[in-house]
């Protein structure tokens, strides 16, 4: 939009133009222009994201041993991933344990973070009136962000552990006599650590959805009569969808591939999808690695599709 | 409105200016530094990949001072090594590994066996390598990849390891040592004398064990073995049903809560002993001296089934040759003259060539490291850091006791794919 007002404005400033400017001025269209601004975003995109992943999926269908990849096609990626899976029957073979425990992680991480991130965007959208305020508080919440995410999580051990922070305060205050053991190396330290590090992505798109509600829309729902949780229902959760849905992809994408958080936190005994793709990368064993990691991009790209059937983000912003 | 815009524009395309300005002087400036390295060729410079074991800064140093070889360190953990050798051959020079990855470095040709001829002090190198005995004459234990079976190649491009001694060494020997079960004696209060201890319900809870598969493995076929469930005919390259079988025993423990965290680096396993989250669990010697270097009691746990055991030597990288491969021959030698071996025993290594490292050690310091007798003096790190109070006596005891009693060497199985696998499956259990 301004890009078309300045070359109606000064046409001799178009970039690139400096020929342009003695001959007679040319015009490049819109539509050029449009390209040639996503250019940059797209030639990053293809070179470090689409090309790579055509290789990962292709090496995904090699063959290997010890010491190289023989690129001949194979399906033992994926078959020796799904070993098992139906003999074993009615137990769970090593994949679908390792991917129900995964999606179990992340669901609770999701739901924890929905949680916490609504309402403190709400807060900050609807009960921090200046803006200076909003600005200011929701700065406050990158804070954490200046140290790395690593430090972040380690910062946990201490305070979980048998003899951390919190065991010694609940034994000298005589509330239990022996250490509490699921504080650390558990399921609840890495949701703990999880929620932690991740709320903020969910903080984010909502309250920038939020911030968007025209207040007369809230005003007209006051005067129609509806309660605050009404207002809240039909009004408020509906138009902030799309940073709900932003933030939930954000959250999911990230806790379906970690490996290191579940690895600290959960005392590296919790399976995790990425976790398989670290070790089999470790041993060299390359096409397998791709394989999982294919499983697990199709599998996020199901959950995020699904999400998308709900809200249509193109639309919604 | 057309007026700010304007401005914006003008300050947008000067920005894309100055970018584009700054990207052309950074370009530039690569130049610069790189023409000199160019001109100055002779500049004897070394690319080292390896762990962190044997790259020490005053190694660096020392041998920068004595032979004019500047090392430029590559520092990766064993996979990546590993990694970096079959995936980018050409990003360093000299190697630094372990023995057990030959297995997997050597089919790949992607590094150069050196002569041992060249090696001055080849023939002084301890018999461990060699012959697989120590050099008082005890027999060690030869299960897993013992570097004796990987040390030499038929010939100068082969991919096959020789049966007997040929002039072709895979890598030119320079750091082992023996590793145990590291334990806390003051929470355990009772004599350790056992692998099958690890897995003992009494510690339930308060265990752990490595995360890396192909030593993990080893560590749990040491208790499997000692526990009576089953004996081995070669621990480092079981068959499937032994490892199905290894495999069942520890995810049954797992299963129970037997660990509290598995560990994957150095300061992970520090961190766990010396909290107290861990009582017992498998360690690297230098971890256990620095948790003791922070006044907690931790013994490595000399145990009468033996020690598992690992050694790491140089080899060059396939595309190092001419002048480069004289330096890289000059830096072998020199890493054999006595400086590092005496620098590595003193962290609790072993060197490989005992002689010249004794020369570099004050008669106190080998005693207490090498013979196993109380310390005449405080005991002093490297870095001149107190480790133990005069009249300490090392973990174990001598080198003949505690390299006598090796039971068996990391390795790399001929399964290792479904090793890997099933490891997976115990993760998910």
């Amino acid at each position: 939009m301004s890009e078309e007002v300045l070359q109606q404005a000064t046409p001799g400033l178009i970039p690139g133009s400096g020929t342009a400017r003695a001959a007679k001025p040319t015009r490049l269209s819109p539509s050029f222009i449009s390209w040639l601004q996503a250019g940059p975003m797209m030639l990053v995109f293809l070179a470090f994201f689409l090309i790579p992943l055509v290789f990962v999926v292709i090496v995904s269908f090699w063959d290997y041993n010890e010491y190289q990849l023989l690129p001949a096609f194979s399906g033992r990626g994926y078959t020796d991933t799904f070993e098992g899976c139906i003999a074993q029957l009615p137990d769970l073979c090593t994949i679908g344990k390792t991917y129900l425990k995964t999606l179990n992680l992340c669901f609770m991480v999701w739901a924890i973070t929905l949680f916490i991130g609504f309402w403190v965007a709400y807060f900050l959208a609807f009960h921090v009136r200046s803006k200076t305020w909003q600005m200011g508080l929701s700065l406050l919440c990158t804070i954490p962000f200046w140290t790395s995410n690593v430090i972040r999580m380690i910062a946990w051990i201490p305070l979980l552990g048998r003899n951390g922070l919190v065991n010694s305060g609940l034994m000298k205050t005589g509330l239990i006599n022996h250490p509490i053991e699921w504080l650390l190396f558990s399921e609840f330290s890495v949701v703990l650590a999880l929620v932690h590090l991740f709320t903020f992505f969910m903080v984010v798109p909502i309250f920038n959805s939020m911030v968007r509600i025209d207040k007369s829309l809230i005003e007209a729902a006051y005067d129609a009569g509806a309660t605050g949780f009404q207002t809240l229902v039909n009004v408020i959760i509906p138009l902030s969808k799309p940073g709900i849905v932003i933030g939930s992809i954000f959250v999911i994408t990230i806790v379906m591939g970690d490996f290191i958080t579940i690895g600290v936190m959960g005392g590296q005994q919790i399976a995790a999808a990425g976790k398989i793709i670290e070790t089999r990368v470790n041993a060299l064993q390359f096409p397998a690695a791709a394989a999982n990691a294919v499983i697990l991009l199709v599998i996020t790209f199901l959950i995020i599709t699904m999400m998308s059937r709900i809200v249509d983000i193109k639309r919604e912003l | 409105m057309t007026e700010t815009t304007r401005t914006k524009g003008v300050s947008r395309r000067t920005l894309l200016k100055g970018t584009a300005g700054l990207a052309g002087l950074a370009a530039g400036s690569g130049a610069i530094t790189g023409f000199p390295y160019v001109k100055s060729a002779d500049a004897k410079v070394l690319r080292y990949l390896g762990t962190a074991v044997n790259e020490g800064d005053d190694i660096a140093k020392q041998c920068l001072k004595d032979t004019g070889i500047k090392l430029e360190y590559i520092t990766a953990t064993t996979d990546d090594v590993t990694k970096r050798v079959m995936t980018q051959p050409n990003s360093f020079d000299v190697l630094d590994t372990e023995y057990f990855s030959l297995k997997k470095i050597v089919p790949s040709g992607n590094i150069l066996a050196l002569d041992a001829r060249k090696i001055k002090q080849f023939d002084n190198i301890t018999p461990v390598f060699t012959k697989g005995e120590t050099p008082g004459g005890k027999k060690i234990g030869g299960q897993g990849t013992a570097p004796w079976k990987v040390l030499y190649l038929e010939g100068k491009d082969s991919k096959k390891f020789a049966t007997s001694a040929t002039e072709f060494v895979t890598l030119i020997p320079t750091v082992y040592n023996a590793d145990t079960l590291g334990i806390r004696p003051d929470l355990i209060k009772r004599p350790i004398n056992s692998w099958s201890e690890l897995l003992n319900p009494e510690f339930k809870g308060k265990a752990s064990i490595l995360n890396i598969p192909s030593i993990g493995i080893m560590d749990a076929a040491m208790v499997v073995e000692a526990s009576g469930k089953y004996k081995y005919a070669d621990k480092g390259n079981m068959t499937k049903e032994e490892i199905d079988l290894t495999m069942k025993v520890m995810t049954e423990a797992k299963k129970a809560g037997q660990f509290r965290a598995f560990w994957k680096d150095f300061n992970e396993s520090v961190n766990l002993m010396a909290s107290g989250e861990t009582v017992i669990q498998s360690m690297w010697s230098p971890a256990v001296t620095k948790v003791r270097s922070m006044g907690i009691a931790c013994t490595f746990q000399p145990l009468k089934e033996g020690y598992r055991s690992w050694a790491s030597g140089f080899c060059v990288s396939k595309g190092v040759s001419g002048a480069k491969l004289e330096w890289a021959y000059e830096f072998v030698n020199w890493f054999l003259s006595g400086y590092a071996g005496a620098y590595l025993n003193r962290q609790g290594y072993y060197s490989a060539v005992l002689s010249t490292a004794k020369a570099h050690m004050e008669p106190y310091e080998w005693a207490y490291w090498m013979e196993g007798k109380p310390a005449e003096k405080d005991i002093k790190a490297p870095d001149g850091s107190l480790l133990e109070k005069a009249g300490a006596v090392r973990d174990g005891g001598s080198y003949e006791d505690r390299m006598g009693a090796v039971a068996c060497w990391n390795a790399v199985m001929d399964e290792n794919d479904y090793m890997v696998r099933k490891w997976n499956e115990f993760i998910a259990a």
